[in-house]
């Protein structure tokens, strides 16, 4: 049980050797004890959680009531319907250690309506990411900007007399890239959908719930 | 890490677990017991003997005797009126009228602590419902199964801001285990069955069925679901019963290289009925059981192998014996703050195995070495037959060091001398005497605050689900309500509610209640015309600052006889036994008025942020 990682390393040396030495003294009183480790307290990092959740009403509310009740701090969420007629699929980013992000977990896998969450945060995955872009646009640099976006596998959706409305498809850094590139011209305004993410590979999060 | 629901085996049907069914059709009333059934399955299976069609509230009530359910809490209002206006067609179903709905919640919760079946509550729309809430969270804290169901405006009137509508869905969807809105009365039958179904599987919890007006008017021919429909529509609820035999293997090794095993009881026990296994489970493995608040009873405690109550309030041996363990065997107990203080500084020297139905428990607070997930019940039968008998003998060093400190801790106490400063009735004493008169065979209700720590030190508890406390919320004004529902959840002993004169006037209109319907509760009242906890909390933690701390209460006699109840009086030592004795004596309800000393502490204690080995056993010199 030693090198068990659940352990945290939190145990005494004493403690676990206890089973190979004769029979152990009683902690001495007087010895000050190491700390408890408290649960989590390790590095964060951006988490990545997919819900496959029934598609009733209220079910967005539940989950995003419970990640501001227990304290938790979304970056993203992207809901939408899968091909099974009463089930939602979520995607969830948020950032925290792996302790506090797996007590998120447990705590949506307790709600009724939910499923299956599996954090794919360490698993080989496709993450995108789709954004409208509202740029500036003038005759004169009108077609610096659809050469950029053409570079950058951006599509014009609508062209006004004075901008463009570019979408743009791909991982969250691209698109962080692209809209450092055509800030230049000014941004009227940006929607973002926030990562959906899906796992690489013929393994499927749905087809395991598929009732 | 994935997390799946579907594999777990299927939850037993209420009806293979529910004890024997009471009933609860008033004395007065029309029916024997056996005609009450013989009517309810008439009305089920012969197409509704009714002369006028099945409606929404028809449904309500046909699916709470499906349920089992012949008693519940409520107070009636516009929007529920429907119901109200079905409820003669169902003489089995008996309502009791509160005075106000956060008394029907503790009502139904105090019902369902001491039955482990499901409490039901009702109330209307708006204030009403919002009257609930607190009881609902209470249960929630507490993990208790409850339904609690309110009507709502008329569905054409939802988000209108419509008298007395308030968005009670809203309110109660982060503290139920599930919540509904039903707008239409052909759901009604499916979701009261998920109602009850997930209020009492796997770990328990309360249930929120809100119903507009027109569904409860609403004509229906839906039939009620069975089990196996209701297991098949809640893909999304499948509670883990059974434990991984790997960790069981884990957690039975751990036991057989402990030297200084506890086990830490708690309420799972309880909402397993696991006691006689825990019992097996602790001989076997010679291991000294201590409790929780809200696991007292799990184990009586005069068995020799338990050791008492841990925490906060806990016994000084307790918490030494668990800052001295090298291994905490925790069943059903969530590691809660005032349990554990400081985590920094809690448990040093011991490794962790921690049982628990939901696995959102472990590792929540403090982190384990082997976690079960499971059904306290069946991890303690799986886990027996894996480990080793062991002989007392060789934990003999352990055991006397344990008797030392025990005998130590309760020495120091003023507990049993029935003294304190200057002859003044001492809370302990009365606690103890009320123990004592009632052969430990009653029901005790806490409130909340002193009385609820002197209740769970020295009353001395054997027996399972005698004990009622609101331990996680800690809501004071629980006790009498409370007591109401547990006085007919367990008709067969006597019930005493344990209250301060706080949590008293918080609650006391369901006086009324208890007089209206006859029922027996015998209410102790510990006058310190403080808020005590408050009181102490000021002295040792806020410097004697003393800000709304006495708290002037009224002539207690006079309101109790305002009510018809008979009050006795205790101001003194001599006068305790006599005032138990008499309220014994009456035929319903009883008030004794027990004056106490006002400055008395509950010692040990844990001040908040500290840990287990930095108790305060005394103060100003006096350590009562």
């Amino acid at each position: 049980m030693s090198g068990d990682p659940s352990s945290n390393g939190r145990v005494p040396a004493a403690a676990n050797a206890a089973p190979a030495g004769p029979d152990p003294a009683p902690p001495p009183a007087h010895a000050a004890p190491p700390p408890r480790a408290l649960p989590g307290g390790g590095a964060t990092r951006r988490h990545t959680l997919i819900a496959i959740v029934l598609d009733k009403p209220g079910v967005l509310n539940r989950v995003s009531s419970l990640m501001r009740a227990r304290n938790f701090n979304i970056d993203s969420l992207a809901v939408s319907r899968t091909d099974q007629p009463d089930v939602s699929r979520m995607t969830i980013t948020l950032h925290g250690d792996d302790v506090a992000v797996e007590q998120a977990a447990k705590q949506l896998y307790r709600l009724i309506d939910v499923l299956k969450v599996q954090d794919v945060t360490a698993d080989a995955v496709v993450a995108q990411e789709l954004a409208l872009v509202k740029i500036r646009a003038t005759d004169s640099n009108r077609a610096e900007i659809l050469k950029l976006v053409e570079l950058s596998k951006g599509r014009i959706v609508d062209v006004a007399g004075e901008s463009v409305v570019v979408e743009v498809t791909g991982p969250e850094a691209e698109i962080d890239q692209f809209l450092a590139l055509v800030r230049t011209y000014g941004i009227k305004e940006t929607v973002r959908t926030g990562a959906v993410v899906m796992s690489r590979g013929s393994a499927s999060i749905e087809e395991a719930i598929k009732r | 890490m994935t997390m799946t629901k579907g594999q777990a085996a299927r939850p037993p049907s209420p009806t293979e677990t529910r004890a024997e069914r009471r009933t609860h059709v008033p004395a007065d009333g029309t029916a024997h017991a056996a005609a009450v059934e013989a009517a309810r399955r008439a009305m089920l299976d012969d197409a509704r003997p009714r002369h006028r069609t099945r409606i929404g509230a028809d449904v309500v009530c046909e699916a709470l005797l499906l349920q089992g359910v012949d008693l519940f809490f409520s107070y009636p209002g516009g929007v529920i009126l429907p119901l109200y206006d079905v409820l003669g067609d169902y003489p089995q179903l008996r309502h009791v009228l509160v005075r106000h709905e956060q008394g029907g919640a503790h009502a139904a919760d105090g019902y369902a602590r001491v039955t482990g079946e499901v409490g039901v509550c009702m109330g209307t729309s708006g204030p009403g419902a919002t009257n609930l809430v607190t009881g609902i969270g209470t249960a929630l804290l507490d993990s208790i199964p409850m339904v609690a169901i309110t009507g709502n405006v008329p569905s054409a009137l939802i988000g209108k801001d419509a008298f007395q509508e308030i968005d009670i869905n809203g309110i109660t969807l982060p503290m139920t285990k599930h919540n509904y809105l039903v707008r239409d009365a052909n759901d009604l039958p499916r979701v009261l069955a998920e109602a009850f179904h997930i209020a009492r599987t796997g770990r328990p919890g309360p249930v929120h069925v809100d119903i507009t007006k027109d569904a409860l008017q609403q004509e229906t021919s839906a039939p009620h679901p069975t089990h196996d429909e209701v297991i098949a529509g809640l893909p999304g609820f499948r509670p883990n019963l059974e434990a991984n035999g790997r960790q069981l293997k884990l957690a039975a090794a751990e036991l057989a290289r402990a030297k200084r095993p506890v086990i830490l009881a708690g309420h799972g026990v309880l909402h397993a009925e696991a006691w006689d296994e825990l019992l097996a489970f602790a001989e076997k493995a010679q291991v000294p059981v201590a409790h929780t608040l809200l696991g007292i009873g799990a184990i009586d405690e005069t068995h020799p192998l338990s050791y008492g109550f841990m925490g906060m309030h806990g016994w000084k041996h307790v918490n030494r014996a668990i800052q001295s363990a090298d291994l905490l065997f925790a069943i059903g107990m969530r590691f809660d703050d005032r349990v554990t203080g400081n985590v920094r500084t809690y448990a040093p020297y011991a490794r962790i195995v921690h049982v628990d139905i939901d696995p959102a428990e472990i590792g929540k607070n403090v982190a384990v070495e082997v976690p079960i997930v499971g059904d306290a019940k069946r991890v303690l039968q799986a886990l027996l037959p894996m480990i080793e008998a062991v002989d007392p003998a060789t934990r003999a060093d352990y055991f006397a060091e344990l008797a030392d400190w025990r005998r130590d801790s309760e020495g120091s106490s003023w507990h049993g001398s029935g003294a304190w400063r200057d002859g003044l009735l001492s809370a302990d004493y009365v606690i103890e005497r009320i123990g004592e008169l009632t052969d430990h065979e009653a029901t005790y209700v806490a409130d909340v605050g002193q009385n609820q720590m002197w209740l769970a030190r020295y009353a001395g508890f054997r027996h399972p689900n005698t004990h009622v406390s609101s331990g996680g919320l800690g809501t004071m004004g629980f006790s009498v309500p409370a007591a109401m529902g547990a006085a007919l959840g367990a008709p067969g002993r006597e019930t005493w509610a344990i209250t301060g004169d706080g949590g008293f006037q918080m609650t006391s209109q369901e006086l009324m209640t208890l007089t209206a319907d006859k029922i027996p509760v015998k209410i102790a009242l510990l006058d310190n015309k403080k808020l005590g906890m408050i009181r102490q909390w000021q002295e040792i933690i806020y410097g004697g600052n003393y800000h709304s701390a006495h708290l002037p209460g009224p002539d207690f006699a006079k309101l109790a006889d305002a009510y018809g109840i008979p009050a006795f009086r205790a101001r003194t030592p001599a006068e305790v036994d006599d005032a138990i004795r008499s309220a014994q004596a009456v035929d319903g309800p009883a008030l004794v008025w027990f004056e106490i000393a006002e400055e008395q502490n509950v010692f040990p204690m844990m001040p908040a942020g500290k840990g287990l080995s930095d108790l305060i056993e005394k103060w100003g010199g006096a350590d009562e």
